[in-house]
């Protein structure tokens, strides 16, 4: 089954990002294809190549480029609540790409299942 | 893209408090440009987010109400509040800023399970 | 469908709407709404009361996260992440709580 996956907050306050990883990866692992991963509200700032957790801690931005590189789910950030929250193209994670909103309703469009992780 | 999908977008978030009424909104007027069967539910706290009267000058936020009622614009006609929400808060549909179908929780319930997308923020 | 609720149902209402509003079907315990389904929490009666009309599933690596492994209410079904994903592609469409 093809997957969209919604994102709603932010990276370490709040566990929608771990779950939504989390699931995603165990999809993959069943053989699904998580097709696109819509990062809004909060959950832009996913996409912070400045994230620099303790080295003991997961890191969360990177879990998810990770995602991208070996799987190639596509990580799609939403401009206006990226630009409202200092998120622009130079301070983007690798595998990550800014993109508007319409990119969120065709995931809904165009996958079999949207799953929606936020507060 | 000619599929046309049932698109359900539920509301139970106040305005204001948090940013997620006015994102959502955002997304709403988008998914209504693909040409999706588009509808909004107002479930608990998310009824306050039609609430007649918002005044937002003094808290220096923008007042996004008067979108909702630019939603019929965009042929966004299917507003659906349900009733114990407005009750549990005591208002009534004569306080809310559109034309609302109100629903019963049941029907409420029936209406999700007929949906192909349901969004929440 | 399924239903997935991930806030404590003694902090927020979420669960609580979705057992009153929803039609019988799936529903999912992730996140902090794990301790709906711990033995002697206050909601304990509600759950078991909604067990006639929905199947309860909770996320056990929340639950085991919280400390609360073992003490999960009998006929609630513990599934994995893996268990998560079936949940969602046995049902035609999912909606969270949020």
């Amino acid at each position: 089954m093809k997957f969209g996956i919604v994102v709603n907050e932010g990276p370490y306050q709040h566990q929608a990002s771990d779950t939504a990883y989390l699931f995603s990866k165990a999809a993959i692992e069943k053989g699904h294809e998580v097709w696109r991963v819509f990062f809004y509200h909060d959950g832009v700032n996913n996409s912070s190549k400045l994230t620099e957790p303790p080295q003991d801690d997961r890191h969360i931005v990177n879990r998810w480029s990770k995602l991208n590189e070996e799987h190639g789910v596509d990580l799609v950030v939403c401009v206006a609540a990226a630009l409202r929250r200092g998120i622009k193209e130079e301070n983007l994670a690798k595998g990550f790409r800014i993109s508007g909103l319409g990119q969120l309703t065709e995931a809904g469009i165009k996958t079999d299942r949207l799953v929606v992780f936020g507060d | 893209m000619s599929e046309i999908k049932k698109f359900m977008f539920v509301n139970r978030k106040a305005p204001h408090g948090t940013i997620y009424a006015l994102e959502s909104l955002e997304v709403v007027l988008i998914t209504a440009a693909f040409d999706q069967d588009v509808s909004l539910v107002f479930l608990d706290d998310g009824v306050y987010q039609l609430k007649k009267g918002q005044q937002t000058k003094g808290i220096e936020t923008k007042n996004f109400s008067s979108a909702y009622r630019a939603l019929e614009g965009y042929d966004i006609e299917k507003l659906y509040v349900e009733k114990e929400s407005l009750e549990l808060r005591g208002i009534s549909e004569e306080d809310l800023l559109v034309d609302v179908t109100v629903l019963g929780r049941a029907e409420m319930g029936e209406l999700m399970d007929q949906q192909d997308v349901i969004l929440s923020f | 469908m399924l239903h997935i609720i991930n806030k404590s149902p003694l902090a927020n209402c979420s669960l609580d709407s979705c057992l009153r509003v929803a039609q019988p079907g799936d529903i999912l315990l992730i996140e902090d709404a794990i301790y709906a389904a711990t033995i002697g929490n206050a909601f304990e009666g509600k759950l078991r009361e909604a067990m006639g009309r929905f199947k309860i599933y909770v996320l056990q690596p929340d639950v085991d996260a919280r400390g609360f492994t073992g003490r999960v209410i009998e006929g609630v079904s513990p599934v994995d992440y893996s268990g998560f994903v079936e949940l969602t592609t046995t049902n035609k469409t999912c909606q969270s709580w949020l």
